[in-house]
């Protein structure tokens, strides 16, 4: 594990301080529309100044649960405090809650200048201490000049700076950001989530967002909250999601992986071996696994940690022959997709490091795949 | 499911006219049309032009004509505005009297202003009654919506001249109301409710009223509502996310609802001649007592251009106010 002093972020984990207390704290909430079970029995610790991010397909709960937050839905049994305070049974407009919606929902009838003030209005804050504020939020947000226009007259990109300023202007214990980068193009994607980590930091906010978007969530986030059918899968943050799953679907959720079904030859303490349906070559990991042995698990590799080589790789574990049957080029690297004997396709991706393609593996040549022993996670679920 | 008998009817009439008209600009003679610069959108919009043109101007052209010529026992029974004098000179004479004469006499004034408080009024009831009504049905669920929708709109299955008679029924001396309340001992002398103007005001609110919903429901309808989310998040409560949010935002509702009321309530006859005091005045009545018992042709006609007048001024501003406002839209 690195720890770069230049990168505070690597320090913040108060999720791994035994005597840091939550600040948002979600208690075996479980919500029911009829007989739909929107959220299952989440239970959810969230510390001050993080970015959580509760990801998920569309209709895994993930927006309800953000909408009990706010306080729109009552949670059918379950309980929410905020800084230690129950919040379960206050309507939203009592709570110390903001929220950045979906489609932004501006006031069509506002400037951006009124948008911005009209929580602060709501507050009765001063005539000039409201004036500085708006000011100071819009210089944030980088919309001072645009402050008598109105949201018809603005790009997605300032709309949604708008909602932001709007609902941080109040200064809220917690954000709560509903896909808050859907509606905008990839290039204005990437440079938003950035703008928004350094407004996170700079106002210390905690902010809960929602999204489908894996790689906004990874890149966003200090952890991440996976749902899949109301529950949530797993929590950890985006290092621990991605290397260390614990089940397949939330390997095959994040990122893409090579799924062997295969069964537990040996199991020792330090090492296991497990004998894959699609290997000829069994599989090889380095630590132990909490499992019986000859019961079914999964070895989950991702493609960047298989390789591929001409050279039949020494040794009996950990490689297999393949097949090469299409090969994406995508400048920074390529994709190639390989046939075992068995007939299964895997995935491999290579840096394209050099620039001169003479020697890289081509269409329907074999070439060997191998991997190290501490590539492949094992999961029994 | 897209056969050729699925497409709803308004598609399918669509079609035949974009089919008809279509045929005609691809034809030789279309060809020729479109050298002109006649092309099928052109031939689209003219047929309401043309209507409009057909119906609307020629008429008022011959009310205007009418309101300048002089009043006379014949048939018809006024001047003619232009006639030879001899063999080679042609006379207009052009009769400013009529304007004038609705000017002097001040039962004229009395009667627009009149006209013009009772529709205001109207309106104002029709809003009041009205912008519940409609909020309730845009926020019902769909089912509901489109059964409350019906209920609205059932009235017009009837004649509109049949629901006012009904209602002289409920309203006169042994009608209805006061027959039920002197039954119930609440009164012992029928209240006189029939030619009052309670009478005409219950009757223009009747009958305007859908005119008051219906856009006003359209309005509130397509309203999205995650904007009172957004309010409440930001501190409002249900009532001051209405008037804050929900009202502004229903503003076009409101007026377009108050035009569809106000103009014909203003220039309303049938109500008032029905219901109300026989002394009641309303230019609409004026207007009919000129024509059919004065049989004063060009003074009628020119009560009806100083309505239109009256009417058609004000709206235009408004009208060129918001098509400023919405400019700012594309700007």
């Amino acid at each position: 594990m690195a720890t770069s002093p230049r990168d505070p972020q690597l320090k913040f984990e108060p999720w791994n301080d035994p005597d840091a207390q939550p600040y948002v704290r979600i208690e075996r909430v479980t919500k029911k529309f009829g007989d739909f079970v929107a959220v299952d029995d989440v239970s959810l610790g969230i510390y001050k100044k993080e970015i959580f991010c509760l990801l998920g397909a569309s209709g895994c709960g993930k927006t309800t649960l953000l909408r009990i937050l706010a306080g729109f839905e009552r949670p059918t049994s379950g309980r929410i405090f905020i800084d230690g305070v129950d919040m379960t049974e206050i309507p939203p407009y009592e709570r110390p809650v903001n929220m950045m919606f979906q489609s932004y929902a501006l006031f069509p009838h506002m400037t951006v200048e009124q948008n911005v003030a009209f929580g602060l209005k709501q507050d009765r804050v001063p005539r000039a201490e409201m004036a500085r504020r708006i000011e100071d939020m819009l210089e944030m947000v980088k919309l001072g000049q645009f402050a008598k226009r109105k949201p018809h007259q603005l790009s997605g990109g300032q709309r949604q700076r708008v909602a932001l300023a709007r609902a941080l202007v109040k200064k809220p214990k917690l954000l709560l950001l509903d896909e808050p980068l859907a509606a905008l193009d990839k290039k204005l994607r990437e440079h938003t989530q950035f703008e928004l980590i350094n407004i996170q930091e700079t106002l210390g906010v905690t902010f809960i967002v929602v999204t489908h978007d894996q790689e906004e969530a990874m890149t966003l986030s200090s952890r991440i909250g996976l749902m899949n059918h109301g529950e949530i899968v797993q929590v950890g943050t985006p290092t621990e999601i991605y290397e260390y799953p614990n089940s397949r679907f939330v390997s095959e959720f994040i990122g893409s992986v090579n799924m062997f079904e295969g069964r537990l030859a040996e199991d020792e303490p330090s090492y296991v071996r497990i004998e894959a349906i699609d290997l000829d070559q069994p599989i090889y990991v380095d630590h132990g696994v909490s499992s019986a042995p000859g019961a079914t698990v999964w070895a989950a590799i991702r493609p960047e940690k298989m390789h591929m080589t001409r050279e039949k790789p020494a040794g009996t574990d950990n490689w297999t022959l393949a097949t090469v049957r299409d090969i994406a080029y995508m400048g920074d690297l390529s994709i190639y997709l390989l046939r075992l004997p068995s007939g299964k396709i895997v995935r491999v991706t290579q840096p394209n490091v050099y620039r001169h393609a003479d020697e890289r593996v081509t269409w329907d040549e074999q070439v060997y795949l191998h991997w190290d022993a501490t590539s492949p996670v094992v999961v029994t679920k | 499911m897209s056969g050729p008998g699925m497409v709803p009817l308004g598609q399918r009439i669509n079609f035949w006219i974009e089919d008809a008209l279509g045929a005609v600009v691809h034809s030789p003679v279309g060809s020729r049309l479109r050298r002109w610069g006649v092309t099928g959108k052109a031939l689209v919009t003219s047929v309401p032009y043309l209507w409009l043109l057909l119906f609307f101007l020629v008429p008022f052209a011959i009310v205007l004509k009418i309101s300048f010529s002089d009043a006379q026992i014949a048939m018809p029974p006024y001047q003619p505005l232009i006639s030879w004098v001899s063999e080679q000179v042609l006379e207009i004479k052009l009769n400013f009297g009529n304007f004038a004469f609705l000017v002097e006499d001040n039962l004229y004034w009395k009667a627009y202003l009149n006209s013009i408080l009772v529709a205001g009024v109207s309106t104002l009831l029709c809003l009041l009654i009205g912008y519940p009504m409609a909020y309730a049905m845009a926020r019902s669920s769909a089912s509901v919506r489109n059964m409350l929708l019906l209920l609205v709109i059932l009235p017009f299955w009837t004649s509109f001249l049949l629901r006012v008679y009904a209602w002289i029924g409920i309203l006169k001396n042994n009608g209805l109301i006061n027959n039920a309340l002197l039954a119930l001992g609440v009164i012992d002398q029928p209240i006189q409710m029939l030619q009052t103007d309670f009478a005409v005001y219950v009757g223009i609110v009747y009958s305007y009223l859908p005119f008051m919903i219906l856009p006003l429901y359209a309005n509130l309808e397509k309203m999205d509502l995650t904007l009172l989310e957004a309010a409440a998040d930001l501190g409002c409560r249900p009532w001051e996310a209405f008037v804050k949010v929900t009202l502004p935002l229903s503003i076009p509702g409101i007026i377009a609802g108050c035009l569809l009321v106000f103009i014909p309530a203003v220039g309303e006859f049938v109500i008032p001649a029905l219901l109300g005091d026989p002394g009641m005045l309303m230019i609409g009545k004026v207007l009919w007592t000129e024509f059919f018992n004065n049989r004063d042709w060009p003074v009628a006609s020119a009560v009806a251009i100083a309505l239109l007048l009256f009417l058609v001024i004000p709206i235009m501003f408004f009208q060129r106010a918001q098509d400023v406002e919405s400019g700012a839209v594309h700007r």
